[in-house]
C-alpha cells in the first residue's frame, strides 16, 4: 500500500489528481474500521492530518467555514452559538474518543444515510466547498447526496469545507438509538427556523437512501409561522402535528435490523413534533 | 519513523498499515493498551495522544510522528500511581481488568476535558461546577466494560475529581 502524507491542501490536490484512487484519511473513523475489517484494502491512502488548513474554521459575512477536519469536539467547544443545530448533532456522534478524532469532511465523504452531521447541514441550506488541483467547486449540500455512500465528489477532488450561515434563529437535532458508541441512528431529524427570512429548514437521517430535507414540511410550516414570528404564542396542536406527519411522509425508509420502516416513519414525526416544540419555545423566549 | 511514547523516542520500521494499537503492542511490548474490538466500539485501546484520548486501533502509526503519545505503561509517576489508578484499586473499579487500561487513560482525558470546560451531551446550559455520576457515564461512554464494574468505575472517577476540586479550591 502507498502512503501519502501531504502537509499542505495544494499538494495534497496535486497527489489526488496523479492517484486518484488513493482513499483521503482523515480521523480515520470509518476508513480504518473498513481496512481492520478487511472490508477494504486501498492501493493507497492520502493521510490529511498533516494538512493544517483543514483543521481551521473561521467566520465570515454572517457565515462560518469550517474545515473538512475540524473534529467534532472542536465544533461543540466553539460552533454551538454559530451553528448550534451541528454542535448538538456532533455531541452525539460515536463516543469522545471518536468525537475527538472524526470530522464532518469524513462524514461528508462517507456519505452515509446515518451520517449525523448530515441533517443539520441540509436544515442550514451548507454549502460543500471540494477543491481540485485545476478547480474549486461550491456544491449546495442539497445536490451533493447521490445515493447510498455516494456524493458528487469528483476522483480527483477533496472536501475542502463546508459553509453555513450563522444561525439566526433555534436549531435542534435528535435522534432515535441511545447515545453510545455502539448505535448508528434508527433515525435522525434535525430542524433550523429562519426568522430572519421566515423560512424553516430540515433535514432527515437515516430513513432513506440519502440524508435529505422534508420539503413539504417546510412550506408547510413556513407558511404556518408566516404572521407568527413576531409576538409568538405556543402553536396549536394541530400544526403541530400535521408537521410530524409531513416529515414522516417525506422519508422513504427501509426495514432493517435497526427498526422497520413503519417504527422509523413514527418516529421521525416524534422527532420533528419534539423539535419543532422545542425550538418554537426557544424563539419565544428569545422574542420576550 | 519515529514514535514518542511515554517521554521516550523509538525508532521503528513499520509497515504503513501498522494501527497504533499494533505498534504498541508488537514492536514496542507495551501491551497495556488492550484490543477489544479493533474497530472502535469498546475503548479498550485508549491512548493518549497530545493529553487527547483516541481508539488506537483506529489510528495508523505513520501518522503520528511528532505526538507525544502516552499510554497506561506511563501514567505513573516514578513508581508512584496516577490518582485515577489509585482510585481504581482502592474502589475495586475492575473485575478481569480487561478494559480497565483504557478505562483509566480514558478518564485521565476526559478529566482534562472537563477542566478546560467541554460540555457533554448531557450538559445542559453552562458549565456543571462538578462532575456528577450522570456526566461521568455520558463522559466515559466510549468505554465498554464487559464485566459491568461500572458501579465501581464511575465513584473511583468521581473520588478523583472530588479530590482535584478540592485541592484547587483549598
Ligand atoms: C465506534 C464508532 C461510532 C460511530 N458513531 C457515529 C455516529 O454516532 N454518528 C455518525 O455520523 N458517525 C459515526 N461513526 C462514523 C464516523 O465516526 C463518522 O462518519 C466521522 O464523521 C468520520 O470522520 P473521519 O474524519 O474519521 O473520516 P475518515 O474515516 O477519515 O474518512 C471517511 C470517508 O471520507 C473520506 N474523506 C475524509 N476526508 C475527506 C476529504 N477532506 N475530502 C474527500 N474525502 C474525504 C474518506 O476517504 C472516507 O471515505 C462512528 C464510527 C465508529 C468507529
Ligand atoms: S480495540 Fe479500539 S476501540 Fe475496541
Ligand atoms: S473489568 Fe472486565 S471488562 Fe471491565
Amino acid at each position: 500500500m502507498e502512503f501519502f502524507r501531504p502537509t499542505s491542501l495544494a499538494e495534497a490536490c496535486q497527489l489526488k489528481s496523479e492517484h486518484p484512487d488513493a482513499v483521503p484519511l482523515c480521523g480515520g473513523t470509518d476508513v480504518m474500521v473498513d481496512i481492520n475489517f478487511d472490508r477494504r484494502r486501498p492501493d493507497a491512502l492520502l493521510d490529511l492530518t498533516g494538512v493544517r488548513e483543514l483543521y481551521e474554521w473561521s467566520r465570515y459575512d454572517s457565515h462560518v467555514r469550517v474545515g473538512a477536519a475540524v473534529p467534532y469536539t472542536t465544533i461543540i467547544k466553539e460552533l454551538s452559538a454559530d451553528a448550534p443545530g451541528l454542535a448538538i448533532a456532533s455531541r452525539t456522534v460515536g463516543s469522545p474518543q471518536i468525537r475527538n478524532r472524526g470530522s464532518v469532511g469524513g462524514n461528508l465523504g462517507s456519505a452515509s444515510p446515518a451520517g449525523d452531521a448530515l441533517p443539520p447541514l441540509l436544515a442550514v441550506d451548507a454549502v460543500v466547498e471540494t477543491v481540485s488541483a485545476t478547480n474549486r467547486r461550491r456544491i449546495p449540500i442539497h445536490e451533493f447526496f447521490l445515493g447510498p455512500k455516494r456524493n458528487a465528489l469528483q476522483p480527483d477532488e477533496l472536501i475542502a469545507a463546508v459553509h453555513a450561515p450563522v444561525a439566526g434563529g433555534p436549531q435542534q437535532f435528535a435522534k432515535v438509538g441511545t447515545r453510545n458508541a455502539m448505535v448508528i441512528a434508527v433515525c435522525s431529524f434535525s430542524l433550523a427556523l429562519h426568522p430572519d427570512t421566515g423560512r424553516v429548514g430540515t433535514g432527515i437521517g437515516s430513513a432513506a437512501p440519502t440524508p435529505l430535507a422534508a420539503t413539504q414540511a417546510e412550506d408547510f410550516l413556513s407558511a404556518e409561522l408566516a404572521d407568527r414570528w413576531t409576538g409568538p404564542a405556543e402553536l396549536p396542536d394541530d400544526v403541530v402535528r400535521r408537521f410530524g406527519e409531513l416529515v414522516a411522509g417525506a422519508a422513504s425508509p427501509i426495514d432493517d435490523v435497526r427498526g422497520t420502516a413503519d417504527y422509523r416513519r413514527h418516529a421521525l414525526a416524534i422527532l420533528a413534533r419534539r423539535t419543532l416544540t422545542w425550538t418554537w419555545a426557544e424563539h419565544i423566549r428569545r422574542a420576550q | 519513523m519515529q514514535l514518542h511514547v511515554n517521554g521516550r523516542l523509538h525508532e521503528l520500521a513499520l509497515d504503513n498499515r501498522t494501527t497504533l494499537l499494533d505498534a504498541l503492542r508488537e514492536h514496542l511490548g507495551l501491551t497495556g493498551s488492550k484490543k477489544g474490538c479493533d474497530h472502535g466500539q469498546c475503548g479498550a485501546c485508549t491512548v493518549l495522544v497530545d493529553g487527547r484520548r483516541i481508539n488506537s486501533c483506529l489510528a495508523l502509526a505513520v501518522t503520528l510522528d511528532g505526538v507525544e503519545i502516552r499510554t497506561i505503561e506511563g501514567l505513573s509517576d516514578d513508581g508512584a500511581l496516577h490518582p485515577v489508578q489509585q482510585a481504581f484499586l482502592d474502589r475495586d473499579g475492575f473485575q478481569c481488568g480487561y478494559c480497565t487500561p483504557g478505562q483509566i487513560c480514558s478518564a485521565v482525558g476526559m478529566l482534562d476535558e472537563f477542566d478546560q470546560g467541554w460540555p457533554s451531551a448531557v450538559t445542559t446550559g453552562g458549565q456543571p461546577a462538578a462532575l456528577d455520576a450522570g456526566e461521568v457515564r455520558e463522559r466515559m461512554s466510549g468505554n465498554l466494560c464487559r464485566c459491568g464494574a461500572y458501579m465501581n468505575i464511575v465513584p473511583a472517577i468521581l473520588d478523583v475529581a472530588d479530590a482535584a476540586a478540592g485541592r484547587s479550591s483549598a
